[in-house]
C-alpha cells in the first residue's frame, strides 16, 4: 500500500470514526434505541473482535497458517481466565511467539 | 456532590485512565509492525482515539488488506461509540457547538462505563471528563513510546507482535463473553464463533480484510430476526 493510500486510510478513518461519536451526541435518542438497532450494535463488537482474532492469529494472505502466533493466543486465553491485566496478557503472548521463533530458527 | 464521593470518583476515573493509557504502548508497537510511520500512528491515538478500531485498521493493514477493508473495519467497531453518544448526550447536556464536538472525541468505552457507573449526574459529568482526559493523555503518549520503541527490531521481536495483535483482540473481546461484562454472555459467545468461523472459511476466497466485514455482515444478519421475537 503506497503511503498516499495509507494516510488517506488514516485520515478517512479516523474522521468517520469521530463522526460515528458525534453522531451519538447529535440525533434524537429514539433512532439509535430501536430494540433491532440496539442488538446489533450489541453484537457487532464481539463478530469483528472474533473475526480479527481468528484472521490475526490463524491466516497469511490467503491461507491458514499455525505458528507462534497461535501458541501466543493459547497463553493469552489461559491468562484472560486467571483475570490477568491487559498487559501482562500481551506480555506473555508477545514472550510466546518470541520464543517460538526462536526455538524453530 | 460531597467531597469525599468527589474525591472518589476522580481517584477511579484517574487510576483506570491510567491503566488504559498504558496500552497504547502495545497499539504504538503493533502499528509500527503493520508499516504505518509514526506520524500516521500518532494521528490515529490523536484523531481516531478509539483502541479497538485503531488496532482494528492497523491489523487489516498489517496483514496485508486493502484500504477500505481496513476502514470498514475501524468504523464497524466505532458504531458503538454512536451508541455511547446517546447515553452521554442527556448527561453531558453541552450547551454549545463546541461543547459537544469537544465532549463527543472522548465518548469511548471506559469514559462512557465511568460515567454511567457514577452515582448522579454531577459525578456522572467529573468520571466522563477525568477518565476521558486521563485516558488521551496517556494514549497518545504510550503510543508515541510504542511506535519509537518498536522500530529497528529484530527477528523475534517481531514474532513478538505478531503474537500480540491477535492477543490484544482477544482481551479486547474476552470480557464481552463472561457475564461480568455482558447481559447475554451465551449469545456473545455464539456470536465470537460465527465471527471466527465464517471470517476463516472465507478467508481462501476474498481479499485480505473482507472476510473480516463479511463474517460481521453475516452474523448482524442472522441475528436480527431473532430481535423481533424476544420482548424488549
Amino acid at each position: 500500500m503506497s503511503d498516499d493510500v495509507l494516510w488517506t486510510a488514516v485520515v478517512v478513518a479516523s474522521i468517520g470514526c469521530y463522526l460515528l461519536k458525534l453522531a451519538g451526541m447529535s440525533v434524537p435518542a429514539a433512532w439509535v434505541e430501536q430494540p433491532w438497532v440496539a442488538r446489533i450494535v450489541d453484537f457487532v463488537p464481539a463478530a469483528l473482535l472474533a473475526a480479527l482474532v481468528a484472521v490475526q492469529g490463524l491466516t497469511s494472505d490467503d491461507r491458514i497458517v499455525v505458528d507462534g502466533r497461535l501458541a501466543g493466543l493459547a497463553v493469552a486465553a489461559l491468562a484472560l481466565a486467571l483475570r490477568a491485566p491487559f498487559i501482562v496478557v500481551i506480555a506473555l503472548a508477545g514472550a510466546t511467539g518470541a520464543g517460538v521463533h526462536l526455538l524453530a530458527g | 456532590m460531597s467531597a469525599p464521593a468527589r474525591s472518589r470518583t476522580l481517584r477511579d476515573a484517574v487510576g483506570l485512565g491510567l491503566a488504559v493509557g498504558f496500552y497504547g504502548i502495545a497499539f504504538g508497537a503493533a502499528s509500527d509492525a503493520a508499516g504505518l510511520d509514526v506520524w500516521q500512528t500518532m494521528t490515529l491515538s490523536l484523531l481516531m482515539f478509539s483502541g479497538a478500531s485503531q488496532f482494528a485498521l492497523v491489523g487489516v493493514i498489517g496483514a496485508g488488506g486493502s484500504a477500505p477493508a481496513a476502514v470498514g473495519s475501524a468504523l464497524l467497531l466505532g458504531t458503538r461509540n454512536t451508541v455511547y453518544g446517546v447515553r452521554m448526550a442527556p448527561l453531558l447536556a453541552p450547551r454549545t457547538v463546541l461543547g459537544r464536538a469537544g465532549a463527543a472525541h472522548w465518548v469511548i468505552d471506559e469514559s462512557t462505563a465511568m460515567a454511567v457507573a457514577a452515582p448522579g449526574r454531577e459525578l456522572g459529568r467529573l468520571a466522563f471528563w477525568a477518565t476521558g482526559g486521563t485516558i488521551y493523555l496517556g494514549w497518545n503518549a504510550m503510543t508515541l513510546v510504542g511506535a519509537l520503541g518498536a522500530s529497528g527490531l529484530g527477528g523475534a521481536a517481531e514474532a513478538a507482535l505478531d503474537a500480540v495483535v491477535p492477543a490484544a483482540f482477544l482481551a479486547l473481546l474476552w470480557p464481552r463473553l463472561t457475564a461480568a461484562g455482558s447481559t447475554e454472555p451465551r449469545a456473545q459467545r455464539r456470536v465470537t464463533l460465527g465471527g471466527a468461523v465464517v471470517a476463516l472459511a472465507l478467508t481462501p476466497f476474498v481479499p485480505v480484510g473482507v472476510q473480516v466485514i463479511a463474517a460481521v455482515v453475516a452474523v448482524a444478519l442472522a441475528g436480527r430476526p431473532r430481535t423481533a421475537e424476544r420482548p424488549a
